[in-house]
């Protein structure tokens, strides 16, 4: 089988990329943690990087520069500016492309997401805003998978059916200044997660942890191959980051697993 | 050189947490009759070229970097 190379994106301040790397090991995938400054075009001999020679593009959850200015806006600017027309032609090639809490604000600040106007916006079409609460809010949440097939990321999923990925952001609620942008999320198919409470009725607060509309918690871009989403898949690989494994030890995959065994059986 | 004040306010109807929360800790402290209380940011940036220049340069770092359209309103002035 064809070797799968992963860049998972750094800059200054990233957290979370050894997770986001250990994830795309465990399913057999061949990550790399890349900083931004390897992309450019005068990086040292031997330490220079190209978009083009990888796989899979994912942005680690987290923080990144401090999270000044706002949430992601630092790190999405500065990728503009190093790798712009890279980025774009990565994602028109259809290349899977995964954003992660900080990665889902940064995909967003790019405007690769929701991309209802074309694959890249020159400036955001939408904004991951502080939460309701106005807090921090970090727990577990239970998400159900509302994709209706778009999606590279989550085919191994049952469709309608629910998992357990922690959240952990103060800035997740998805706005917009259209109006009627999630009717035109939902007819796009690019609604992939929802927020709903245990019994999977819809999510009153805490189960919507930042009080985004129709408790919209990850959206895809109308091509399906971008997946940004608020919850970290990749810190429950394993059941022993269930927060009730040794009362209910259940399977021992964790459902982070199905995220990224989707997108690696997409990649056929 | 010229130093322009960069101000980035919410939109209106967008929700200030930060703001609402501060309203709130202020009452509690004892001060009556407080209406609305705001979040802003401001960015103090020393530019090249004429005020003119410095204002329009400090619109284009507000479209690029410091401001989100979709929540933030954004005036530049000169100090």
């Amino acid at each position: 089988m064809k070797e799968v190379k992963v860049c998972v994106l750094r800059i200054e301040g990233t957290n979370c990329e050894d997770e986001m790397a250990d994830a795309f090991s465990m399913v057999g995938a061949v990550p790399e943690k890349v900083h931004l400054k390897q992309m450019e075009e005068n990086a040292p001999a031997g330490l220079g990087r190209s978009l083009e020679d990888y796989d899979i593009l994912a942005f680690p959850g987290g923080f990144s520069a401090g999270d000044y200015v706002r949430a992601g806006a630092i790190f999405a600017a500065r990728i503009k500016s190093v790798m712009g027309p890279q980025l774009k032609s990565f994602v028109e090639s259809g290349k899977p492309v995964l954003g992660v809490c900080n990665g889902f604000q940064i995909l967003v600040e790019l405007g690769l997401l929701p991309a209802l106007e074309g694959a890249m916006s020159e400036t955001p079409t939408a904004a991951l805003y502080t939460n309701d609460s106005g807090r921090f809010e970090c727990r577990p949440t239970v998400l159900r998978n509302d994709d209706r097939g778009k999606c590279l990321f989550v085919s191994e999923i049952p469709k309608k059916s629910l998992v357990m990925f922690p959240s952990a952001h103060a800035e997740g609620k998805l706005m917009s200044n259209d109006p009627d942008f999630v009717s035109k999320l939902e007819d796009n198919g690019q609604i992939v997660f929802r927020y709903v409470n245990p019994d999977g009725s819809d999510a009153d607060y805490p189960w919507n942890p930042n009080g985004s509309p129709s408790d919209i918690a990850g959206i895809c871009n109308p091509a399906g191959n971008i997946l940004g989403m608020m919850p970290h898949p990749e810190r429950v690989m394993t059941r022993f980051t269930r927060p009730d494994w040794t009362r209910n030890p259940g399977p021992e995959e964790g459902d982070g697993m199905m995220i990224f065994r989707s997108v690696m059986k997409n990649l056929g | 050189m010229a130093v322009i004040e960069i101000r980035i306010e919410l939109k209106k109807g967008v929700a200030d947490p930060e703001g609402k929360n501060t309203k709130k800790a202020l009452e509690s402290l004892g001060f009556e009759g407080v209406g609305e209380v705001k979040t802003v940011k401001v960015y103090d940036i020393e530019v090249e070229g004429t005020d003119e220049e410095a204002v329009s340069e400090g619109e284009e770092m507000c479209k690029k970097l410091l401001a989100n359209p979709v929540i933030q309103n954004f005036k530049v002035t000169v100090r």
